[in-house]
């Protein structure tokens, strides 16, 4: 877990392993951590090695989509003369994810690592990170790093004496959630409303500025170094052995009712039951655990029973008719409301979708009305049924993923905890009074 | 395109052959089948949010935009089945949630998208619960009012300002089911073709302060016809409810006005309106003007030309059809002659569509009476003579025009008014207005177009080129034509730049005319 506590023996330690040393915030010090050294070899290696390297050690997005990174590297077709870029998602506004804020803050060299390496991959000279408007402590981490890194000519037109030109921008959103969708994100660095674009051209043909463009988590950057240097062999060991998809480790949020909330790094394929009870220390004393979401809230609940049986990889929360999402582990114990979780989520989509597509602009507002009327106690019969429906016309039909994500948690709360809602629906609980202000 | 090579495709089971890079929604329109569409405009770059054009592809794992999906060899695309139909529904009633079902008292209503669709393919009833968003009515600026709660936020607006006019000025505000247009501070819609916004909006959400509550779309007769405003002769529908033009609307012209008309060219339409029209045809009688048939008339305007030296005054806004036969009667008399004034104005371009502008010319044929061979003078009765007859053809007049007009032995007004202050006439022959007859113009870029008939004339009015057709023959000429494509046909036979060109090729979209130094040399025909 590192910061604030000390990390459990069961943890694996690869990008977390300085969370909570002050000495590793600054270039000394993680140079004395053996920071860099990726950096320097890569830069002597060519390009497309690089690319290999991360291919073979089957890293995968770690934002959520799980998309292999190596392979999202060799879409960007080096030397057509176009400039490249390389946008550094650190716009994690998913709720119950707070991973990459706390790669940013302890060890933000080694996020500039990774984006400088990678950008080097895919024949980039310009990474753009990409801050979520709300991180100010990152923000200022990430900055000062950067600016240390360009004095000490880690970065800059001659990165590292290699002749090589990396630069590397820190970009300030404004916080609105929909930029972290990587088109809406290039669209926000290009200085414009943030708003999803159509898909295709995808990013590596047509990207910021319309050139050829990559866009990976922090999470997916900081290990590259990593790989580089413990090469990929060492990285692929850390997996499930019935199920080589899913490799490395992964940094998993926790929060919601667990004795411990907070940051573990775990191999892929840790088995989620362990992990709740063991690392996280279960439920609060006297609690059960009644439900999870296991990666950020734009994925299905699970029940206790499917999170018991969970592994936690790609595959084995899909398994479990979830997703490993961006491993934003949200935990509910018997004394939570589902209808008024499921609510708080809908509203909280409602508030931010981007207002293009039809069906998330009046299917995000739609849904939060009907699922807060049903926990105000005005709840009918038919609503259940209707917000089926529109969860159904606001999955697979929209330009982004937003509408797909708020359909998520409510059909899939709708398919666990269905009675939860008619005992609302039936109780007919009467409306408080409503406060004059 | 000649070199794009074609793709081949089935779509609702019919097969056609497009262009590669054309998208499913243009392909199946080759095929005659509407993709209903609501943010896609074949004038504004795709957006792809609407959501309305759904498809269903073949071997897709999901249905595909057809505004934003390009054809594919092999494609099979399906609008009609029970996949893509529960899309469009649901959009539909995901559209409606906030719209308010106010059709009766909204001047959209009968020529509105969402009516139109959700007729077609919309739910009966509504799931829709709470309380709708409500948002004030509020004032674009220039013709355009904005009524938030019944947009669908398509776009299309924002796309034509920022794209096509080229001065962004609105705005999506707002996130979630909150959005709506804005207007960018200190900005309005006073642009000179803003109000191209209103009919872009495909429901009632932007509205014509002019047309406001005028008339109901269903009422309303159309005709194909051409701006009178300019030289540019944008491609128009008159709209006209009880012989009364109620508005002007852009046509379709990918060679003229792509889908577009400037605020200017929409006015225009009042002066089809005006009521103080000559009725009858008049002539001089003690001092003041007596109404008379038209036999004795035309008569008479015979014998007051007769053996007499003319000067015509030809207005610009005449037909090609009436500059020609106005020519023909200047050629009788031995030094003919025949100017005219063009009135201007500022040029205002749409920056986004190439050759598209309100012309600084605010005559639709200076080409036309060019090419017949008037001239165009800033003060053109200067070379009127004493011993001359001057016809003003629907000139307007100026206070000099008129102590010009004083020297002439006679003056024959064939127009639509009597033009104040004109002493000496002698006849005056009542005519149609553009509206009210059939017809061509030349544009500046001299493409030759049809306009129709759209309202009945006034009292005894006739067509102008009709009225100077018996004129001619008053006059012991030989011209003898019922009907104003047999004035054309004269018109082309007799000169070598509209040469082969008939009512039946021009059709309604109009051809270039072939002048001399186009023939001679091989420049592109605009």
């Amino acid at each position: 877990m590192g910061y604030p506590f000390k990390p459990h023996p069961r943890e694996t330690l690869v990008l977390s392993k300085y969370f909570g040393e002050r000495e590793a915030i600054s270039l000394d010090g993680w140079q004395k951590r053996g920071g860099y050294v990726a950096l320097k070899n890569a830069l002597g290696m060519d390009p497309v090695a690089i690319t290999n390297v991360v291919k073979e050690s089957g890293l995968r997005g770690r934002g959520g989509a799980g998309f292999p990174t190596g392979l999202k590297w060799s879409f960007m077709k080096l030397g057509d003369g176009k400039p490249h870029y390389l946008c550094c998602n650190a716009d994690e506004s998913e709720p119950g994810t707070f991973k990459d804020r706390e790669i940013m803050r302890w060890t933000p060299h080694a996020l500039i690592e990774g984006c400088a390496i990678a950008s080097y991959a895919i024949g980039a000279e310009t990474c753009y990170i990409y801050i979520r408007g709300e991180f100010t402590e990152p923000l200022l981490r990430m900055e000062a790093a950067v600016t240390e890194a360009y004095a000490a000519g880690i970065i800059g037109p001659n990165a590292m004496g290699s002749g090589k030109t990396v630069n590397v921008w820190v970009h300030k959103g404004a916080g609105a959630y929909i930029c972290g969708e990587e088109t809406a994100m290039m669209n926000s660095i290009e200085g414009k409303r943030g708003n999803p674009r159509i898909k295709p051209p995808f990013p590596a043909v047509s990207g910021v500025f319309g050139m050829p463009t990559t866009i990976n988590n922090v999470e997916t950057l900081a290990a590259v170094p990593h790989i580089l240097n413990n090469g990929a062999e060492w990285y692929k060991k850390m997996a499930r052995p019935d199920n080589p998809k899913s490799t490395g480790t992964k940094l998993w949020s926790v929060c919601g009712n667990v004795a411990r909330p907070g940051n573990y790094e775990v191999e892929m394929g840790f088995p989620f039951k362990d992990f709740l009870y063991d690392l996280c220390g279960g439920p609060p004393t006297g609690r059960k655990f009644k439900a999870v979401i296991p990666g950020g809230s734009s994925v299905p609940f699970m029940n206790m029973e499917e999170a018991e049986a969970a592994f936690m990889d790609y595959e084995g929360m899909v398994a479990q008719g979830t997703m490993l999402g961006s491993a934003g582990c949200i935990v509910f114990d018997d004394t939570q409301s589902i209808p008024k979780q499921v609510a708080r989520l809908a509203r909280f989509y409602a508030h931010e979708s981007c207002a293009q597509c039809t069906q998330c602009r009046e299917g995000t507002a739609w849904t939060t009305k009907i699922v807060e009327r049903i926990v105000a106690g005005n709840g009918t019969s038919e609503d259940l049924d209707t917000l089926l429906d529109i969860a159904e016309q606001m999955t697979g039909k929209t330009i982004c993923v937003l509408s797909d994500s708020c359909a998520a948690p409510v059909v899939s709360a709708l398919q666990r905890f269905r009675g939860e809602f008619e005992a609302l629906i039936k109780r007919k609980v009467q409306p408080a009074v409503p406060v004059v202000a | 395109m000649a070199d794009t090579p074609l793709v081949n495709l089935t779509i609702e089971g019919r097969q056609t052959s497009v262009p590669a890079g054309t998208t499913i929604l243009e392909a199946a329109k080759t095929v005659g089948v509407l993709i209903p569409h609501y943010c896609y405009h074949p004038g504004l770059p795709i957006a792809g949010v609407c959501r309305m054009c759904l498809v269903d592809v073949e071997k897709a794992p999901k249905l595909a935009p057809a505004c934003a999906t390009y054809v594919a060899e092999g494609q099979v695309v399906t609008v009609h089945n029970a996949k893509a139909r529960d899309a469009r529904t649901g959009v539909l009633e995901m559209l409606l949630i906030n719209h308010p079902l106010d059709c009766p008292i909204c001047d959209q209503s009968g020529e509105c998208e969402l009516q139109d669709y959700t007729y077609a393919e919309g739910r009966a009833d509504s799931r829709y619960r709470e309380p709708k968003r409500f948002n004030p009515v509020e004032d674009f600026g220039g013709d355009v009012l904005y009524v938030p709660n019944r947009c669908i936020l398509c776009t299309r607006c924002v796309r034509f300002m920022e794209d096509v006019a080229k001065e962004p000025t609105l705005n999506v505000s707002e996130r979630g089911d909150r959005a709506y247009i804005g207007c960018f501070e200190g900005k309005d819609l006073t642009h000179p073709w803003s109000g191209n916004v209103v009919d872009l909006c495909p429901v009632g959400a932007l509205l014509s302060k002019d047309f406001l509550n005028k008339a109901r779309a269903w009422e309303l007769d159309r005709t194909a016809s051409v701006c009178p405003g300019c030289t540019q002769g944008c491609n128009t529908i008159v709209e006209t409810r009880d012989n009364v033009v109620m508005r002007l609307k852009p046509r379709s012209n990918e060679d003229v006005n792509g889908y577009f008309m400037c605020d200017y060219g929409r006015t225009t339409y009042r002066a089809l309106n005006r009521r103080d029209r000559i009725e009858t045809p008049l002539v001089a009688d003690n001092g003041g003007m007596e109404s008379i048939g038209w036999e004795l008339a035309i008569e008479s305007a015979g014998n007051v030309l007769r053996g007499r030296k003319v000067f015509i005054l030809a207005s610009p806004s005449l037909s090609n059809e009436a500059l020609h036969l106005l020519k023909r009667i200047s050629a009788i008399s031995d030094g003919g002659r025949g100017a005219f004034r063009v009135e201007r104005g500022d040029e205002a371009p749409l920056a986004g569509v190439e050759d598209l502008a309100l012309r600084a010319e605010r005559a639709p044929n200076v080409r036309g009476a060019e090419l017949m061979g008037f001239r165009e003078s800033d003060s053109p009765l200067t070379e009127l003579t004493r011993d001359a007859v001057l016809i003003v053809a629907d000139h307007p007049l100026r206070a000099n025009d008129i102590t010009h007009a004083a020297r002439a032995a006679a003056v024959i007004v064939i127009g639509t008014t009597l033009p104040e202050g004109l002493r000496n006439v002698a006849v005056a022959l009542p005519i149609a207005n553009m509206a009210e007859e059939e017809g061509t113009f030349t544009n500046l870029r001299g493409r030759v177009q049809r306009f129709l008939q759209a309202k009945v004339a006034p009292g005894e009015s006739r067509p102008s080129w009709s009225v100077l057709a018996d004129l001619l023959g008053a006059l012991g000429e030989s011209a003898q034509h019922y009907t104003a494509s047999s004035v054309f046909a004269a018109l082309a036979a007799s000169h070598a730049d509209f040469s082969g060109l008939t009512y039946d090729r021009l059709g309604l979209r109009g051809l270039p005319v072939l002048t001399a130094q186009q023939a001679a040399g091989a420049g592109g025909v605009a």
